[in-house]
């Protein structure tokens, strides 16, 4: 069956079971292989998406369920000036070791910010505890929210 | 005209020799590969160096990069000794190619010392012949001439040319004999030393492919691999016609191991357009498996089996008899006895094991591969197929995270015998997260029952250790469950007996981060905390007291060629660094409490203080870790080194607190993130981290920061509550 599904503000037909994960269908449907695999059950955040700009784990979230709600993947994450300044920090502290968690890191962090541009430190990490890093880049990725925080979006 | 240019290059050869030493000669100019057609007036001015026209430098990064910041850092001893302008550097990721590149693996820590040398003379050879066009071209001596960032210059006249401008005319230059080339005087460095960003960074913020698993060919198609979750396991049958009955499914089709674990296990593949459509269907293949001699194997029936071993009191292997350790024991002033324990890990790197392969119509093969040991993985493929090495083809791609699971290429070979059957169809194979940590390659458990002689006058004068470890009835895949004859204190105590039994297992080992000293670290430096609290001293107290007086040890052989014997002078300068940047000898604040761990691993000297206190419910929180690490003269990225330390005491950390795979039934009962779970966000303590330079060349950061933290954390637990933490992980009923 064919889903039609809004996409980085394009509507992309996905012609697949209505309940293959958002992930599966962005990465092989879709030809989109920024969004992540990491564990298929929600459990480590590197499949995070945004979906009407809530962070979602797309590895979860079958095709047939996502409706005329917009979805958002990393490869359009600069087209919000909350996503630009965090891949501009993340370079500028060289947050990442292997990178491969990253994109979903970026997802969750700009979807944190985005609804409390002012976080607390406990706000960061329990916004963030959903999302693994293997190599443990977490002080890294903590300090770059921090300061986009601190200094604000590019565009603000 | 490019085509004699090109027969006139010259090039460097670099090729493995036995040992694994590392050397570049001059060699035949070669064929011209699609990297040089884009150089059109450029000059490829050896195997790693090409000088473009437009003053760019392309360099090509050798190395897999697994996160360890390699693809940057090999790079920059190029570009230093080239005195290039980093901003204009390029880098490439080079492919599989010994008789190139010279070796090309991620793991040992061993890419800083093997390459400190022979990268700083490719690049240093390349801006020979630099020097050599500029002085042909002016007419004037190469040792008048100097060079700028990516510019000659020759100061006499004012003149000045870029390295662009010169690359065609340097690429017919005499290829340098690279032992003779000068090198530069560290006071020159103007690259090693600076803090580097990664360098694919900019490309992953923005979501590109750069992964193994990114990996999109034309006409791609996705597999799944089901396999026995119980090792050692033979198929029997399975209904392969209900899994091509799937949604989506192409093929499905069994696969006959080869009999070994770190190649082939029997299977199933399952191909379809859609790797979840491919893995849904493993659920209608209904297996039948012979589950085989191993399937009443569990974690319970080793611990037991460790028990008996202690019981027998005699080990099968002696490793250190130094001295009458009995003797010790019978005339001392106290004796103390502990059992250690420490289980199975697995390495659950992000990106999943995952694997590209084509097999070509003309019967060459192609990967793209993520492998930390892409040479032996081009082997081990070659050897499967029947194929000579020059029929395969391995692309080395980025990965998301090794820690040792990728020294390992079954995904590689698995992907080579699906691939086998579709000649002319792209096949990514890929493994689920459940796959990955149940089909991985261990870092072994293992059990230590140590005493110590301690004399009258509070010296440790003897002892003890009895490690029961495993091993495979015969063969089997690289098995790191050893101890050294000489682990530490053995060299400074007067009587030492270490023996070691062998547990029969069928369990796939391997190594993980720091292997042995990810585990060795733990109990040696937990035991030696419990001499040290019996005889009155502190632990950082007791390391120097043994090492006092005590010169260097004698050398060895590693894969970078000779290697420095441990000295007790490093071992010391981290502890006194890491005594003082934690206040060491000032009480934690009330509720807390700091311990103290040490250990060399890799070639680098680590002394880590770590700070705890529990929670209302008795959890461990962590505040802070101060860590000294000597590596060397030079940290080359401070960036990626710190990085690396930072990394390696949370992911020890996580270890000590959490971590642990179980054996039942002969399988892992551990699957994924929610019964094995890793290290996150809120865990991280303040980290405070300092290298203390030695004069010594730099070696590895990858592993040697891990070991350590594990004790200091446990260290600081009996400092704080007065009960030893003698298993991991971490037991934290046991402060109630």
């Amino acid at each position: 069956m064919a889903y039609r599904v809004k996409i980085n503000g394009e509507t992309r037909e996905i012609d697949a079971p209505q309940d293959m994960p958002l992930l599966w269908a962005l990465r092989q449907e879709l030809g989109m292989v920024g969004t992540k695999f990491g564990c298929g059950i929600g459990m480590c955040g590197a499949c995070t998406v945004h979906v009407d700009g809530v962070a979602t784990r797309s590895c979860s979230l079958p095709v047939g369920s996502i409706g005329d709600k917009e979805v958002t993947t990393i490869e359009a994450l600069a087209q919000s000036p909350v996503g630009e300044a965090l891949q501009q920090v993340w370079l500028e502290e060289d947050v990442m070791q292997c990178g491969y968690c990253q994109a979903g890191q970026l997802m969750t962090a700009t979807a944190l910010l985005t609804a409390n541009p002012n976080p607390s430190q406990d706000e960061i990490e329990n916004a963030m505890r959903g999302n693994i890093c293997r190599c443990a880049c977490y002080k890294r990725i903590n300090q770059a929210i921090a300061r986009v925080a601190q200094e604000g979006p590019v565009n603000a | 005209m490019r085509d004699i240019a090109l027969a006139r290059r010259g090039f460097l050869k670099a090729s493995a020799l036995v040992g694994g030493g590392f050397a570049l000669a001059a060699s035949i100019p070669m064929a011209a590969r699609a990297m040089a057609a884009e150089q059109a007036e450029g000059g490829m001015l050896n195997a790693f160096v090409t000088i473009n026209p437009d003053n760019t430098i392309t360099i090509i990064g050798k190395n897999p990069e697994i996160g360890q910041g390699i693809k940057t850092m090999l790079p920059m001893l190029i570009a230093e000794e080239l005195d290039a302008d980093w901003d204009q550097v390029r880098i490439l990721q080079g492919d599989t190619d010994a008789a190139r590149y010279g070796p090309q693996l991620a793991g040992g820590s061993f890419a800083t010392p093997m390459n400190w040398i022979p990268m700083r003379q490719v690049g240093a050879a390349a801006r020979q012949m630099l020097l050599a066009a500029a002085a042909q071209t002016w007419g004037v001596e190469a040792s008048s001439l100097t060079t700028e960032p990516n510019a000659v210059v020759h100061a006499a006249s004012g003149r000045r040319a870029s390295y662009g401008s010169l690359a065609s005319v340097a690429a017919g230059m005499q290829v340098p004999d690279l032992a003779a080339v000068p090198l530069k005087d560290a006071a020159q460095f103007r690259i090693i030393g600076r803090a580097i960003g990664g360098i694919d960074s900019p490309r992953i913020v923005k979501g590109e492919p750069i992964f193994g698993v990114d990996t999109q060919l034309p006409g791609m198609v996705y597999a799944a691999y089901e396999r026995s979750p119980v090792y050692g396991a033979r198929l029997v049958s399975a209904d392969v016609a209900a899994a091509k009955a799937q949604a989506g499914v192409i093929d499905a089709f069994t696969i006959e191991g080869n009999g070994k674990a770190d190649e082939l296990v029997d299977g199933v593949a399952v191909i379809a357009s859609n790797w979840w459509l491919a893995n849904r269907a493993r659920s209608a293949l209904n297996v039948q498996w012979d589950q085989g001699e191993w399937a009443n194997h569990s974690t319970a029936g080793y611990t037991a089996q460790a028990a008996e071993a202690w019981a027998s009191g005699t080990p099968q292997e002696v490793l250190n008899n130094k001295g009458d350790f009995a003797a010790a024991a019978a005339s001392a002033a106290k004796v103390i006895e502990a059992e250690y324990s420490y289980p199975f890990l697995a390495h659950v790197a992000m990106e999943p094991m995952n694997c590209t392969a084509l097999m070509h119509e003309d019967g060459r093969m192609e990967m793209w591969a993520p492998s930390q040991t892409p040479q032996g993985g081009l082997a081990v493929v070659a050897s499967y197929l029947g194929l000579p090495q020059d029929k395969v083809t391995v692309h080395i791609t980025r990965m998301g995270g090794g820690f040792g699971r990728r020294l390992t290429n079954d995904y590689m070979v698995q992907v080579a015998a699906i691939a086998k059957r579709m000649p002319g169809t792209p096949v990514q194979l890929i493994w689920s997260r459940e796959d990955d940590v149940r089909s991985d390659f261990f870092r072994p458990g293992g059990y230590h029952k140590f005493k110590a002689a301690i004399d009258g006058s509070g010296k440790l004068v003897g002892i003890q250790d009895h490690f029961v470890t495993f091993d495979y009835p015969a063969g089997g895949p690289f098995n790191p469950a050893s101890m050294p004859a000489s682990e530490f204190p053995a060299n400074y105590v007067p009587n030492v007996h270490y023996g070691m039994t062998k547990l029969r297992t069928a369990i796939p080992m391997g190594a993980l981060r720091a292997p042995t000293s990810n585990a060795l670290a733990f109990v040696f430096q937990s035991f030696l905390d419990e001499v040290a609290q019996a005889s009155g001293k502190d632990l950082p107290s007791l390391m120097l007291e043994l090492i006092d007086g005590a010169g260097p040890e004698q050398g060895g052989r590693g894969p970078a060629g000779p290697t420095p014997g441990f000295n007790p002078a490093r071992l010391a300068g981290v502890t006194r660094k890491v005594m003082e940047m934690a206040n060491w000898g000032t009480p934690a604040a009330e509720g807390r409490a700091k311990g103290f761990g040490f250990y060399f691993s890799h070639q680098g000297y680590f002394a880590e203080v770590v700070e705890a206190s529990l929670d209302a419910r008795n959890q461990v929180v962590i505040h802070d870790v101060w860590c000294a690490g000597d590596v060397g003269a030079h940290i080359i990225n401070p960036h990626g080194a710190l990085n690396q330390v930072e990394g390696s005491i949370i992911d020890g950390l996580g270890q000590a607190l959490q971590l642990a795979v179980e054996f039942e039934g002969g399988a892992a009962k551990q699957s994924n993130f929610h019964n094995y779970q890793l290290p996150r966000m809120p865990m991280v303590p303040n980290l405070h981290v300092e290298f203390v330079k030695s004069d010594n060349a730099p070696t590895g950061l990858g592993e040697p920061a891990l070991p350590p933290v594990i004790p200091a954390l446990t260290n600081a637990l009996f400092a704080l509550t007065g009960k030893r933490v003698r298993k991991l992980p971490i037991d934290t009923s046991q402060f109630a």
